[in-house]
């Protein structure tokens, strides 16, 4: 299968953006190169505002950017847009409603070798406990563009996660993406995996393993974290009984977190999440992490079987 | 440029007006930061009442100068002026803080007609002025952005990043004053974080630089136009003031950063600040 770079999705359609609107503009806090914003920096100079490694006044700036009709689109890592200027987001992003796109790498996990203080594992969480804003994480390189172009063409503050490493290339180049709509890549019956952003195709190759076994599961994408797909979850919860999320993040108050709280309220029933197990992780590949703290394909598979034999 | 002494004797006089509605409203709503409201009134006035180029009918205007209170507790200063000029009624002032109103204890954008930017968490609105000045310079528009900060904010870290970028972009077209009445909750600045030599740092951060006497209108108004006509990269005024400046028993008082007068005490400083009008 064909791999590219969300980050890169992100880079190449913002300057497609930038070449159709003046009013998009791109801070950076100077990992041009990484974020994919350099591609933006080379064609509209005039418009890309290197603000240095400063990511709380990256925010402010964007703030009174925005302020003035501007579509600022800000970028650095997930990890420090989400804590390093977490406060600034909340107070001058969120509370004031502008219309930032806070568009972010190296979320979750896939900084892997880089250890803990580059991995964003508590991020989506921080973001979607905040009023006004819109939290996605994408799957793969055709969908970050299309969520950057629906983030561009709706008011209001968001949140892009995009990550470190090639994923495989799962969605066409055309692909019909709305803000808070999920995607059912495969029906079935016995019991339903949510994922989302990188964790998705492991969820894929989980829905292999378990396909093998005779086990048929329905396999949601759900790349809007925030507002969540409420409709699919509560179906998937009346058609197969059973759910199991997987997510790069931290298990409190991500994906896993989300899908509880429909459950909860509308449809309980039996519902596992996989996710890093509410602790940090360390360096190593992205695969070994994965095996390490119990995220992989297997623990997935495992997890499925697990509840749906919790069924009543 | 030679001062007016018309329009200085109308500013001081609408500065005392000014101080007026901030102990108004602050012993109305029996909550609300007297010191730092006094402490600002005059570059406040000074600003509001004879340079910002505004319009009270269409608070949005896109070509308006923008006016951030990075220190956002002084906001019944700020409140005073935008309803003397005209951007909500009067009355509106009797509201402070309250549920019913449209002024929040520290001031919002979104609920208040008037207000640039939501303000209130410390060492924030240079940033944001950073951001409506280089707008300004992309959308080739001669609006002008004025920031007043407080000298406490000179203790948060992202000040300083602001100042970076502040010249890192040469932003001429963005100034700001500093309210510096050397007090902050806990004390003197000198006690709970020093921040001299203050001129010092602001020169190394690449700004235009002056420090005059804040409640000095000649002063105040003259280091505004230096400021505008200074070319290529941003300004700072170092303007010393005094914590409650006005009102006797306030004056360089920590205890009246955030303290509603009783009603004797109103009464007093309503008395005291009623001679500057005559």
């Amino acid at each position: 299968m064909k791999t590219a770079y969300t980050r890169e999705g992100y880079g190449h359609e913002i300057v497609e953006l930038g070449k159709a609107d003046p009013n998009i503009v791109v801070l950076e806090a100077d990992i041009s190169s990484s974020t994919k914003t350099c591609y933006f920096a080379e064609k509209f100079p005039e418009r890309f505002f290197n603000v240095g490694v400063s990511e709380q006044n990256e925010v402010m700036v964007a703030a009174g950017l925005a302020s003035t009709g501007l579509t600022p689109f800000l970028s650095t890592y997930s990890v420090f847009s989400s804590m390093r200027a977490c406060e600034q987001v909340r107070t001058f992003i969120c509370y004031t409603n502008l219309n930032v796109k806070i568009a972010v790498s190296h979320g979750g996990l896939t900084p892997c070798t880089d250890g803990v203080t580059h991995q964003a594992t508590e991020d989506l969480g921080i973001m979607r406990i905040m009023p006004n804003m819109t939290v996605i994480a994408p799957t793969d390189y055709n969908m970050s563009r299309a969520a950057v172009r629906a983030a561009a063409n709706t008011k209001g503050p968001f949140y892009l996660r995009f990550t470190r490493d090639k994923l495989p290339v799962i969605y066409d180049k055309d692909m019909d993406f709305e803000v808070g709509k999920s995607i059912r890549l495969k029906d079935g019956a016995d019991g339903t995996i949510i994922s989302s952003g990188d964790m998705t195709h492991i969820a894929l190759e989980a829905a292999d393993l378990l396909d093998k076994e005779g086990i048929d599961v329905r396999l949601i994408d759900m790349p809007t974290l925030k507002p969540i797909d409420r409709p699919a979850i509560i179906e998937a919860a009346k058609d197969t009984g059973a759910i199991v999320t997987a997510e790069d993040h931290q298990i409190n108050g991500g994906l896993g977190s989300a899908v509880a709280e429909v459950l909860v309220e509308n449809y309980p029933i039996p519902m596992a999440r996989i996710a890093l197990p509410d602790t940090f992780a360390r360096s190593g590949e992205y695969r070994e992490l994965l095996d390490m703290y119990g995220m992989g394909p297997s623990h997935i598979a495992s997890a499925v079987k697990d509840t749906i034999k919790r069924k009543p | 440029m030679m001062m007016n002494k018309e329009t200085i004797k109308r500013l001081k006089k609408k500065s005392c007006q000014l101080k007026i509605d901030v102990i108004d409203m602050i012993h109305t709503a029996q909550s609300g930061h007297p010191g730092g409201s006094l402490s600002a009134a005059d570059i406040v006035t000074a600003l509001y009442f004879h340079f910002m180029k505004i319009d009270p009918e269409d608070p949005s205007w896109p070509d308006r100068d923008r006016f951030i209170l990075s220190k956002g507790h002084a906001c019944p200063i700020w409140y005073a002026a935008l309803a003397r000029h005209g951007f909500f009624k009067k009355d509106e002032l009797k509201k402070l803080r309250r549920i019913d109103g449209i002024l929040q204890g520290h001031p919002d954008m979104n609920k208040t007609p008037g207000i640039d930017m939501t303000t209130g968490s410390l060492g924030n609105g240079l940033g944001a002025g950073v951001g409506m000045a280089l707008s300004a310079k992309y959308l080739k528009k001669d609006y002008y952005t004025y920031v007043v900060i407080g000298c406490s904010e000179h203790n948060e870290g992202v000040l300083w990043e602001a100042a970076l970028c502040a010249a890192k972009f040469s932003l001429d077209n963005l100034l700001a004053i500093v309210d510096y009445n050397k007090l902050q909750l806990d004390g003197y600045n000198e006690e709970v974080l020093p921040i001299e030599p203050i001129v010092d740092k602001w020169v190394s951060f690449g700004f235009y630089v002056q420090r005059i006497d804040g409640h000095d209108m000649s002063a105040i108004i003259e280091a505004v136009e230096n400021a505008r006509s200074k070319k290529n990269m941003p300004s700072v005024i170092i303007a010393d003031t005094v914590k409650g400046k006005g009102v006797s028993y306030m004056e360089d008082v920590c205890s009246w950063h955030g303290k509603a007068p009783d009603d004797s005490q109103y009464k007093k400083a309503i008395d005291e600040l009623k001679e500057g009008l005559a």
